[in-house]
């Protein structure tokens, strides 16, 4: 095997775990203060429950990155790597989506806690309480993005 | 696709008539009342607050009444009971519980009562349970825990800290002893001062803190003291102890000596921390735990009674029900008698009507109850309630624009156009036609099936029947159907090997990505251009047309000035892959209209400044918002973005179930299972972020163009039920 096969094993490997590590974390905290609402308030479980799972796409997007990462260098699929630069390339295409998840996602489930309080007192106003996470989430949507147009275009 | 007019109803009825006026208003449930200008100078309001409470109270106690009977004789309930909306009851029954509701009021006092007593019976039992578990200890004791001793004997019941044993405790009692005999000697030998007291006194305790050694180390000679002491005790002060128990760290004790020692066996005892029991029970341990335990059985049987009783209520709940309702309607109807100013004879109150409504209800006031009725249009500047009118299909969306806000007065009503919109980006963030199939089929069965649910849960749904469509189609264009399942199962299990089966009517996404996001970009202009345009359909409505020009037809300028001049570029040929050529007047019309939108913006913009350089600068300010523009369109690459996470992450879930159910006897089991956990998963993940983030590109993207919300939602005076629906006889 490679020292490429090696380096776009990372790429592949970082973006899932670290991306799953903010996810964890962020929809843990979030989690936690989902519980405080419904047990005062069970009626609110289904809106907590969505802003619970906000800062959980992150992983997915990481997930989504390795797959295609996986599919591409002839774990999954295609054609295995060859030379040490395309396994750099695909190591550094997998960062975006790596690093960014990471912190978006822990910041994502530290905004869904504030909005879970704004459930907690005015639950109807829980259409403006989803939008706060979701703009924290934006980046993370671009670095996915820019994971998948590299890692689509390494050849 | 509109706000409906409210028009300002100004009634002045008879005094005679009032509760009749009342009670068809709010069975009408049209018109929302406002005392806001009615100067009420000698007119006087009623006082309805006390009434009203006690409807409020009454209302309640039915509630708390139906709450228990839930918890004590559930009621059978489907999985989808929750959409069927309130219960049917024709006038007939409703005047039948309504004038029997003494009958209510008082089942739901006897069920409060009942419920009472089950959380007394309740509490007794978890008391009985802490004694006995608090006496358990105890149970070899043969007398009563408060015993005192005999005639000549004293006993000695109680805990000492620390696991102790029966040896210990001997030695503490014998140690006090020799104590007592030191200090006697001590006594008789006052005068000789050739041993001071202290010295025995030393001596003795030198011979207690040794004993604790003796047990310990087996120390012989300590041993051998210690039985020299017990000896020498035994026969003038006879001791005996008995062992209870040893748990948690103290040792329970039962003590029996001679009446005139008792002293100095307390002492020895107090040394090492002897302690009576805080509560002691006249009565032998085993016994009262047989008592409690008896009591406990009586009590559960008493529950089970009570529970029993409770349960003969259940018939009740339609009764409840209904008068719960009409309570709460009265309180209603009070709350608005006591805002009305009225006077001898007559009373006055306004309140808006939607115009269609308007003439209808004048006429019915007018011929029916006598009643004065002015209907004016609402003056300038006045907020007026806002109610929304669609068609069937935008309506779906109205739920979302509420969460948002409700459009002002005079302002342009965003629902028509957002309900096209959202429903196409939803259909391309979740992009699975299995998906989409499963969710128009879900919302579809219940529309179908539960005709009478809440309007705002009837929207919903059927808002996601429409997206479900959407979705359908979005699957179709990209070939997603539950991701590459068709082509999975035909490769696993049919032997398959050629092309994929269902093709892709557009273009599959990841083969591509990078048209699709222009794509995307694409409809992202065309949402915006959307709002811009309806900030300028506001305008031209409002006859402002220097607003019209300098905010929206200038933007347009600008903006596809610019679009026009990246499209040729080598920028853009570069990053996307596709090269356009305009004819030379096209680019020279392109800087043109860059130039010209730029120029109306940096004049135009700040018009309401009076300050020449302050208008310059926030213009010069406006066309730095061209920014924001940049961002709100890059936006639209989370359209991309969580369409490829549906089909990656679908076509992940199908090989992991090939994977496992790809060989054996299991293997469809397995592979079905897989399959059907994995894709519930993804529909309900990835459905999930379709609607967050549609939502989001209506809120911040779109309305960040045009609209502001801020409206106060129509809220006309009505019945108050929560549980049933009152069906007019024919």
């Amino acid at each position: 095997m490679s020292m490429g096969m090696v380096f776009a094993l990372i790429g592949a490997v970082l973006s899932t775990a670290l991306a799953g590590i903010g996810s964890a974390w962020g929809v843990g905290v979030a989690g936690q203060a989902a519980a405080g609402v419904v047990s005062e308030d069970p009626e609110q479980f289904a809106k907590v429950l969505i802003l619970q799972l906000l800062p959980g796409t992150q992983g997915i997007y990481g997930l989504l990155v390795t797959f295609i990462t996986l599919s591409n260098i002839g774990i999954l699929g295609g054609t295995p790597i060859t030379d040490t630069n395309t396994g750099l390339m695909y190591l550094f295409a997998c960062l975006p989506i790596a690093i960014v998840g990471l912190v978006s996602a822990f910041h994502q489930g530290k905004t869904s806690v504030a909005s879970i309080g704004i459930v907690a007192k005015k639950p109807d106003q829980f259409g403006k309480a989803m939008l706060f996470p979701a703009m924290v989430e934006t980046y993370a949507i671009l670095a996915l993005l820019i994971s998948i147009l590299s890692i689509t275009n390494i050849h | 696709m509109a706000v409906v007019k409210m028009q300002l109803l100004s009634v002045t009825g008879l005094k005679k008539n009032r509760k009749a006026v009342l009670e068809t208003l709010q069975s009408l449930g049209i018109m929302e009342v406002t005392t806001d200008f009615i100067d009420d100078e000698g007119l006087k309001k009623m006082e309805t607050d006390g009434q009203r409470t006690t409807f409020l109270k009454r209302a309640e106690s039915m509630d708390e009444a139906l709450k228990i009977l839930k918890t004590y004789v559930p009621e059978k309930t489907g999985l989808l009971d929750s959409f069927a909306g309130r219960k049917v009851l024709n006038v007939r029954e409703y005047q039948n519980f309504v004038g029997q509701r003494g009958l209510a009021i008082e089942a739901a006092r006897n069920i409060g009562k009942l419920e009472r007593e089950i959380t007394e019976c309740k509490g007794t039992l978890l008391k009985d349970r802490n004694q006995i578990e608090s006496l358990k200890p105890w149970v070899n004791l043969d007398v009563p825990m408060d015993f005192a001793g005999t005639k000549t004997t004293g006993v000695l019941i109680g805990t000492v800290p620390g696991t102790r044993t029966e040896e210990e405790i001997y030695a503490a009692v014998y140690t006090a002893f020799a104590v007592e005999k030191a200090k006697l000697a001590e006594a008789e030998k006052t005068g000789n001062a050739q041993n001071p007291p202290e010295a025995a006194f030393a001596e003795a305790e030198g011979k207690a803190a040794g004993k604790t050694g003796a047990t310990k180390t087996g120390n012989a000679a300590k041993a051998t003291e210690r039985t020299q002491n017990a000896s020498f005790a035994n026969a003038e002060h006879p001791v005996s102890v008995e062992m209870l128990f040893s748990e948690n760290d103290s040792t329970g004790i039962c003590v029996l000596f001679l009446k005139r020692d008792a002293e100095t066996v307390a002492e020895g005892l107090r040394k090492i921390g002897f302690a009576r029991p805080s509560q002691p029970e006249s009565a032998v341990p085993a016994e009262q735990i047989s008592l409690l335990e008896a009591d406990m059985e009586k009590t559960e049987g008493k529950i089970a009674e009570l529970t029993e009783e409770i349960g003969k209520y259940a018939g009740e709940r339609e009764r409840l029900r209904a008068v719960s309702d009409y309570y709460r309607t009265r309180a209603e109807k009070y709350k608005f008698l006591g805002t009305i100013p009225q006077s001898g004879e007559v009373f006055f109150f306004e309140g808006w009507v939607p115009e269609p409504q308007a003439e209808r209800v004048q006429k019915l006031l007018t011929e029916k109850y006598d009643a004065i009725v002015e209907v004016e249009d609402p003056p300038e500047g006045m907020v007026t309630p806002t109610l929304l009118k669609n068609n069937k299909f935008s309506a779906s969306v109205e739920g979302v624009l509420e969460s948002y806000g409700l459009p002002q007065k005079g302002r342009v009503d965003p629902t028509f156009v957002m309900s096209i919109f959202y429903v196409f980006f939803f259909g391309m963030m979740l992009s699975d036609a299995g998906y989409g199939l499963v969710m128009s089929f879900a919302c579809g069965i219940i529309l179908l099936k539960y005709k009478r649910m809440d309007t705002g849960l009837r929207r919903a749904i059927s808002l996601f029947f429409w997206c479900g469509l959407s979705t359908i189609f979005w699957g179709l264009m990209y070939g997603g159907f539950f991701g590459d399942a068709i082509d999975v199962i035909a490769k696993t299990y049919f032997g398959y090997t050629g092309d994929g089966i269902l093709k892709a009517l557009w273009f599959e996404p990841l083969t591509n990505p990078m048209v699709l996001l222009i794509w995307c970009l694409l409809f992202g202009v065309i949402h915006l251009f959307m709002g811009l345009a309806l900030k300028g359909y506001e305008a031209l409505r409002d006859k402002d047309y220097v607003s019209f020009f300098a905010d929206v037809i200038a933007w347009y300028m600008l903006l596809i000035g610019l679009i026009l001049m990246l499209l040729p570029s080598d920028l853009f040929a570069s990053i996307a892959g596709m090269t356009f050529s305009f004819p030379p007047f096209v680019n020279t019309l392109a800087i043109v209209l860059a130039i010209a939108g730029a120029v109306v913006i940096l004049f135009m913009a700040g018009r309401t400044s009076k300050n020449f350089i302050i208008r310059i600068a926030l213009g010069a300010y406006d066309i730095y918002g061209i920014t924001s523009w940049l961002s709100d369109v890059l936006s639209y690459s989370r359209l991309l973005a969580l369409g490829l996470a549906t089909g990656v992450i679908a076509s992940v879930i199908n090989m992991m179930a090939a994977m496992v159910g790809g060989s054996g006897f299991l293997g469809p089991i397995l592979f079905i299972i897989v399959f059907l956990l994995g894709h519930t998963l993804n529909i309900g993940i990835n459905a999930l972020g379709a609607y967050v983030h549609t939502n989001r590109l209506q809120f911040v993207e779109f309305f960040g163009k045009f609209y502001d919300g801020g409206g106060k939602k129509f809220a006309p005076f009505q019945t108050a039920n929560k549980y049933i629906e009152i069906k007019e006889e024919k």
